[in-house]
């Protein structure tokens, strides 16, 4: 940015607005796009405690006990929920954003942006489906 | 319906004043005008000394960029009646110096674009002899939609990230590196990618995604650049799992 001393030289001075710390209020699109940010925060939350499910697995049926005891506090609920509502909209928002970033071409013709976002719900839904047959079914 | 409407305009006069303030003009109200037109009533009409850019009134040129109510806009392209009752709030482009009342400061801009080399690059040049590069309709498609841009800078007023860290080459420069390497003439985008596989480059992109809200022109930078990042990831992958066979 050289262009400052060359306004000195020969022409008054520009105005350079700083960034507000609020700049992320300025309106709902970069506030939507803040929160998406940072509830991936409570996705590494999600991760850390699906690390400690497993070790508390290979801790033996006792162990586990003790783990499912500790999560089945009002603290850990109410954490839990809270987490579960922001991954939730971590994900939704970027299932939506897919289709800008997955181009697929069927011959000459671009798969349209819904069947795009419509296939990671669906695969997301089956993948859940999965999940709670193996954990509730058996 | 109304017959007037009120601008509220930003007004920075250099020398004068130490940051902008606003001014309100009463303008007519006509449904057939567009923001540009009330603006240009302002200039012929009421105050010669506001200070704007402008030239085609058709949306090709680019120059009359400004906030409107807030978000970046091209004034030749939005009618009047989109802002009824008012007043509309007209600011110069966010994330850029002001010159002077609503007129900004592009200069940072211009050596951004000319890093990503947005034109076509052989290897070797053809004899004009042999005639020209032929392209087929499809391989025309393939990049077209990038090639639409006016560089008006609605997107660099839509991005924080160009607030935040001024170095970023942003979504237009990105776009059109974009739109050259798509094109089945170009051999360049080994080269653009070098420019691009960096922080300031394409990984400074958030995807805030308010760059292709506001393209008047449905170039979809934000498209483009996460294009990119996939191109990116991809070669990388491939150099870890294929070292000899990426080169």
């Amino acid at each position: 940015m050289n262009d400052q001393a060359h306004d000195s030289a020969s022409r008054p001075t520009m105005y350079r607005r700083p960034m507000p710390l609020g700049w992320w209020l300025q309106n709902g699109a970069y506030f939507r796009f803040v929160v998406r940010e940072l509830t991936s925060v409570f996705v590494g939350f999600f991760a850390v405690l699906s690390i400690l499910q497993v070790r508390a697995l290979g801790q033996g049926s006792e162990g586990y006990a003790r783990f499912v005891e500790r999560l089945d506090t009002p603290a850990f609920i109410v954490l839990n929920s809270v987490a579960l509502v922001a991954v939730l909209y971590h994900a939704i928002t970027w299932f939506n954003l897919t289709p800008t970033i997955v181009v697929i071409r069927i011959g000459e013709k671009r798969v349209p942006g819904w069947a795009i976002a419509s296939a990671h719900y669906v695969g997301c839904a089956v993948l859940s489906g999965v999940v709670a047959w193996i954990l509730l079914g058996n | 319906m109304a017959d007037t409407i009120t601008l509220d305009v930003a007004r920075y006069r250099p020398g004068d004043d130490s940051e902008p303030t606003f001014q309100s003009y009463e303008v007519p109200y006509r449904e057939d005008w567009v923001v540009l037109d009330a603006l240009n009533y302002v200039k012929d009409q009421l105050d010669g000394s506001l200070t704007y850019r402008w030239s085609c009134r058709m949306g090709v040129c680019g120059s009359c960029g400004m906030m409107v109510d807030g978000t970046p806009t091209l004034t030749c392209a939005v009618p009047l009646s989109d802002y009824v009752p008012g007043p509309i709030r007209i600011e110069p482009l966010q994330f850029f110096p002001v010159v002077r009342d609503l007129v900004v400061d592009i200069s940072d801009f211009l050596p951004k674009l000319q890093k990503v080399q947005p034109w076509i690059i052989r290897d070797e040049e053809k004899p004009i002899a042999d005639g020209e590069h032929l392209q087929t309709p499809a391989q025309l498609e393939s990049y077209k939609q990038f090639s639409m841009c006016i560089n008006c800078m609605l997107c660099y007023s839509a991005c924080p990230v160009v607030g935040l860290e001024p170095d970023f080459i942003g979504p237009a420069a990105i776009a059109l590196a974009q739109r050259y390497n798509l094109d089945s003439r170009d051999q360049g985008a080994a080269g653009r990618m070098e420019v691009l596989d960096e922080h300031e480059g394409m990984w400074g992109c958030t995807f805030v995604g308010e760059c292709t809200e506001v393209c008047p022109k449905n170039v979809d930078p934000a498209g483009a650049i996460q294009l990119y990042k996939a191109a990116s990831a991809t070669n990388w992958f491939k150099s870890i799992l294929l070292p000899r066979g990426s080169k």
